[in-house]
């Protein structure tokens, strides 16, 4: 299930990759002295593809291509230990306006990008991590290397962190379906920025007739003592979503219905209207189950029915003067507010028309 | 408070799409480049440029999420609009929030954060012109001096811009609450000329109901977020929240005709002020008259007597004209009082619907 991603194939470290101007001057022309389990001070990288591909490669590697920190050996993780992504782990919950974002950063990419990654923002909670936010990094993939603008992604989470102060970096994103080799690299740098990074891939390629949407996050696997390699577990996504956030998300799904994707916003009754068909709707379809319990079509089940039973008994029961009274006491109201809003307006346009006299 | 990095926006503008690569080494700047660069292609003078604002579903989001994670209370969040203009539609295709301004963070640069979102949103493709702003709103309450302001200036650099509002509360009551507003064509001559004086605005013969123009909003999203959204309906199954429907409406109502009444009598002082001025201006030239009624008389008196008569003196000197109350803040409460009036029969007219269904329903019960 975990995508294994140990870069026992090709070291995508090769020669002439661009600039990968990580700012982590750790990967400073250090050759890297293969995977000696010298202890560096380098913070938490984890996962150590390099290590791998040191073995493999020849010694001349040059240091400054791959943003690795070429020099590092296989260290434990830092932050918390994962115990699997299966109920017990950790739980990433995800907001609307990013995977909107990360489809909307996808339909602009540059020419020729197959891809486009992006830096996450979010919180972190004791259970779960919850990402709020996010913004697309600039970056180049070709067969063999792989740049990242890492300058640009530390430029704009300053400016970020001037609206939000309490966002941290927690991963990164990737569109695609597959986790490559080049993910690794970038899962690395990444794994600098924040503790034990999460990886978020979403499917713009709709492979099987779907968006997947998949969270990731990087594991030691290998035989301890010798070279680590890494591994990507998955990650439980859910969804979490604001109360506005879910009237938006709503109105917006609308333009799945209109045949040019536009839709236009609704006034008051209309809203109204709107509204109550939908609970219609639900309505007849529960009367349909009810119907087809009674004649026998389905099995009635008793959960069901007490949801039921609750459902019908949600009408509360009040004597009908009291409610006569309730009732003509809040149109009362509501007209007498309304009569005075038309008063006031009138009272104004009439001001105008003596001031301008 | 936004006025201030409101006037180098207009550099910012005319700047940004110079580097653009229209490849002029122009060096001089004016705001009609600034405009052209943008595509002009809109209608006559009289009419507005703007008519139609498309936005996309991400801005959409974004905006609410801004409000929902750092503006509380009355705090009002404000951010920038990015997009492009099409023939006579406003496209609204992203947005970056703007950090509120804090006592502390006075040497925060306004101005170099905008530059450098920019700067950074070209790089990764996105459209990077300012096409106008959003603010949030307490219960209906935009229409300031501010915000006047602001807008104007915005729109005096570029032709086509509006001011979303979002109105966060009436969002969570059911339904979206965004609004698109320029202003008015007469408006803006009155506001370049800078002269507020009941004169030239009875000239400009603006009325409350037209400074602002509402402009029409629709919603557009691509085919892929299309797919999205399918997706996460699948996916998320989250209950429906019938909020629209709930009955319990005085809370809201009671605040906002709290704020009504306050504007109402801020009116109610305006049109004292203005009274007074009436009746000190007419009383004045009472005076006026009376004392060169007077004047005469004594200098026939003189002639009579054979004496020199008094020379005339200036009369303006003796009475003062009294300033005349300014007419812009009136205006501007009157339109915001009319703004609440129509928020309030709108939330009237919900909820008579809401209560007569209720009744629908309890009868059937019976």
């Amino acid at each position: 299930m975990a995508t294994p991603a140990v870069p026992a194939s090709a070291p995508p470290a090769t020669p002439a990759s661009a600039p990968a101007p990580a700012p982590a001057s750790a990967s400073a022309p250090a050759p890297s002295p293969a995977p000696a389990p010298a202890p560096s001070p380098a913070p938490a990288s984890s996962s150590d593809p390099a290590a791998a591909a040191a073995t493999t490669a020849a010694p001349g590697q040059t240091p400054a291509s791959a943003p690795a920190p070429a020099q590092t050996p296989a260290q434990s993780l830092s932050g918390p230990a994962l115990p699997g992504p299966f109920p017990g782990g950790r739980v990433v919950r995800l907001h609307p306006v990013i995977l909107a974002s990360i489809v909307d950063s996808y339909e602009r990419r540059n020419e020729g990008a197959a891809r486009v990654i992006g830096t996450l923002l979010g919180t972190v909670d004791k259970h779960s991590v919850e990402v709020t936010n996010c913004f697309s990094v600039p970056h180049n993939e070709s067969e063999d290397e792989v740049a990242v603008d890492m300058e640009f992604a530390k430029n704009m989470y300053e400016l970020h962190k001037k609206v939000s102060p309490n966002e941290l970096i927690l991963g990164w994103y990737a569109t695609g379906h597959d986790i490559t080799e080049h993910s690794v690299l970038i899962h690395e740098y990444y794994s600098r920025e924040a503790p034990n990074p999460i990886h978020l891939t979403v499917d713009t390629s709709l492979q099987n007739g779907r968006m997947s949407i998949k969270a990731y996050v990087s594991t030691l696997m290998g035989v301890p003592g010798r070279t680590m390699g890494v591994m990507f577990t998955p990650l439980t996504v859910k969804y979490t979503y604001y109360d506005t956030e879910r009237i938006g998300v709503d109105l917006i799904m609308k333009t799945c219905f209109s045949p040019n994707r536009v839709i236009g916003l609704s006034s008051d009754l209309q809203q109204v209207g709107g509204a109550s068909a939908r609970i219609q709707d639900a309505l007849s379809t529960v009367l349909q189950y009810a119907e087809d319990v009674l004649s026998g079509k389905v099995s009635a089940d008793n959960t069901v029915g007490r949801f039921l039973m609750s459902l019908v008994n949600q009408v509360p029961k009040i004597v009908p003067e009291d409610f006569e009274t309730m009732l003509n006491s809040n149109i009362n109201d509501l007209l007498m507010v309304t009569y005075l809003a038309n008063l006031t307006q009138s009272q104004i346009a009439l001001n105008e028309k003596l001031v301008n006299l | 408070m936004c006025l201030f990095f409101e006037l180098y926006e207009f550099f910012l503008n005319t700047m940004a799409s110079r580097k653009e690569g229209t490849g002029s080494s122009a060096a001089s700047s004016s705001s009609t480049t600034g405009a052209a660069g943008k595509g002009k292609g809109k209608g006559g003078s009289g009419d507005s440029a703007v008519k139609q604002v498309q936005i996309d579903g991400l801005v959409v989001l974004k905006i609410i999420k801004h409000y929902q994670e750092e503006g509380q209370g009355t705090e009002v969040v404000q951010g920038v609009l990015l997009g492009l203009v099409v023939e006579d539609r406003l496209e609204i295709t992203n947005c970056f929030p703007f950090p509120q301004h804090t006592e502390d963070d006075a040497d925060f640069d306004e101005v170099q954060y905008q530059m450098e979102m920019m700067r950074s949103l070209r790089h990764v493709n996105i459209d990077h012109l300012h096409v106008g702003w959003y603010q949030s709103t307490y219960y209906g309450s935009f229409v300031t001096r501010a915000l006047l302001d602001s807008q104007f200036s915005y729109q005096h650099a570029i032709e086509e811009s509006v001011v979303l509002i979002y109105d966060p509360i009436k969002t969570a009551q059911g339904s979206l609450s965004l609004k698109a507003y320029r202003l008015t064509p007469k408006l803006m001559e009155v506001c370049k000329e800078k002269d507020f004086s009941p004169e030239a605005l009875k000239k400009g013969n603006i009325t409350f109901e037209h400074m602002f123009e509402e402009v029409p909003i629709v919603i557009k999203n691509s085919h892929l977020i299309n797919v999205l959204m399918w997706e996460l309906e699948k996916k998320s199954a989250v209950a429906d929240k019938h909020e629209l429907l709930s009955l319990a409406s005085s809370n809201h109502l009671g605040k906002t005709l709290q704020l009504l009444m306050d504007r109402v009598d801020e009116m109610s002082q305006d049109i004292v002020k203005y009274n007074t001025y009436m009746r000190n201006t007419s009383k004045q030239q009472q005076q006026k008259h009376q004392y060169q009624q007077r004047r005469q008389q004594e200098n026939m008196q003189r002639q009579s007597r054979g004496e020199p008569p008094l020379p005339e003196e200036d009369l303006s000197k003796l009475f003062k004209p009294h300033q005349p109350p300014a007419r812009m803040d009136s205006l501007l409460i009157a339109g915001q009082i009319n703004t609440y009036c129509q928020n309030i029969k709108e939330f009237t007219a919900q909820n008579l619907g809401k209560l007569f269904m209720a009744q629908a329903l309890q009868e059937y019960n019976n």
